[in-house]
């Protein structure tokens, strides 16, 4: 025994941890915007009428929501540069979180799609609503509010997830984290502190997505 | 020479299958036992104690399982024990899985009408046969989905243990990249081999969520 904690370390390093936190939200951010892309895109392919195009988009679903990320990013990693794009880990960490979350966002924007029922849309044409006014109250504003919810948590858990990349060491906090633990052996210390700014992190994402939802989405009550 | 990817390693890549598939199930089987004390103490109606757990979960919920795997890991390491590196990443699964597991069931057992317990009340049963008889046989089928979907999560969760060492599917895979220079014919097995392993689950967990869905219609 006679080991005693010291986090000083994890102080001296603060400032490249708030960096790297920085870099895992940035990571988050582009991950989670090319998989909008590709969760728009899907979806569209999705409902389309050529066959091999739906079969197409069915199995990527289900390859990527049922292999683990870990594995994922191992094969984009390798794949990727022989597809002739040579990256940088960061870009290829980008594009494995985008295909990793896009899958789960097609799920999430058809289930939205497919809430919104015809007849809601008659009902708005009958009240004399005009086809923008139809599109943008009555399938556009309600399909967000659905998804609204299971989307901004699978955003959450892509930023958790986004740890995973420091596999192939993209610059995000875990291996910032990774360089301060072989730095100094302080690996408890140091992941313990990560795992709060990590909790964090979240929390900020769940308040900014709360106060988006008040604003936005909340039903009018007068 | 470097080897190619032939049968010795497919069998190195099943044997660490086999790792893969005891740790989930080990890690299973301790985070239902934990995770069904989780729950029962997240709706025992002590304001303390249900705010304690919830903070609990709420942390496993907010922070990576790969730093959650590094703390349990490295923090066991401080405590002197020698443990074997399997029982360390169980462990550190199994408190993942207590965390989530004992949220999907507080969501079940308060899913369960709240007309049950007042009739196992009014008929004297006291809290743990209200519990047993009445209110978890109801939740379980309830979060069944749930749990079906939050197995294939472990599974998936389990590929992290290779980063901090563990041989299992994963670390196996890597092992036998390094050697062959054949990444993605490897991580293409790899892959297959987890798909094989969580798809059937994942469509069994969706088609029980449908039935259930449909029950709840009628």
């Amino acid at each position: 025994m006679g080991y005693t904690l010291d986090f000083s370390v994890v102080w001296h390093a603060m400032p490249a941890l708030l960096w790297g936190c920085v870099g895992t939200m940035g990571l988050a951010l582009a991950g989670m915007t090319l998989a909008m892309v590709i969760g728009v895109a899907g979806v569209a392919a999705r409902d389309s009428k050529a066959a091999w195009l739906r079969a197409l988009v069915i199995g990527f679903v289900e390859v990527v929501r049922n292999t683990p990320f870990l594995v994922q990013i191992f094969f984009l990693f390798f794949a990727l540069p022989l597809a002739g794009l040579k990256l940088n880990p960061t870009a290829t960490a980008i594009i494995a979180l985008g295909v990793n979350g896009g899958a789960y966002a097609i799920e999430i924007i058809r289930g939205g799609v497919q809430s919104i029922h015809k007849g809601q849309v008659e009902a708005g044409y009958a009240l004399g609503l005009h086809k923008g006014q139809v599109f943008r109250f009555i399938v556009l504003k309600p399909a967000l509010r659905a998804i609204y919810p299971s989307l901004t948590g699978q955003f959450i858990m892509l930023t958790l997830t986004s740890s995973i990349c420091s596999a192939v060491s993209a610059f995000e906090l875990t291996s910032v984290a990774q360089r301060i633990e072989s730095d100094t052996f302080r690996s408890f210390e140091v992941y313990f502190s990560v795992t709060f700014l990590y909790l964090a992190i979240s929390w900020l994402l769940m308040l900014g997505f709360a106060v988006v939802s008040h604003r936005f989405f909340s039903y009018p009550t007068r | 020479m470097t080897p190619h990817f032939g049968l010795a390693e497919f069998g190195f890549l099943l044997r660490g299958l086999q790792w893969t598939v005891l740790l989930t199930l080990v890690a299973f089987a301790g985070g239902c036992t934990a995770g069904l004390a989780v729950a029962l103490l997240r709706t025992c109606g002590h304001k303390g104690v249900e705010w304690i757990t919830r903070i609990y979960i709420g942390i496993f919920q907010g922070t990576p399982l790969l730093l959650q795997l590094f703390v349990v890991y490295y923090g066991l390491a401080l405590t002197g024990l020698k443990l074997d590196a399997f029982v360390a990443v169980a462990i550190g699964f199994t408190v993942n899985a207590s965390a989530f597991l004992g949220e999907i069931w507080r969501g079940a057992i308060q899913a369960v009408p709240r007309g049950q317990t007042e009739a196992a009340m009014a008929l004297g049963l006291h809290y743990s046969s209200r519990m047993r008889d009445i209110v978890l046989p109801q939740a379980i089928r309830i979060s069944l989905p749930a749990t079906i979907g939050y197995l294939v999560q472990l599974i998936k969760g389990t590929s992290l243990a290779a980063i901090v060492g563990f041989i299992e599917l994963a670390r196996a895979g890597q092992i036998v990249s390094n050697q062959t220079f054949q990444p993605l014919l490897v991580f293409g097995v790899v892959g297959a081999m987890y798909f094989i392993l969580c798809w059937p689950l994942s469509w069994w967990g969706s088609r029980m969520e449908a039935r259930l869905a449909l029950a709840s219609q009628r």
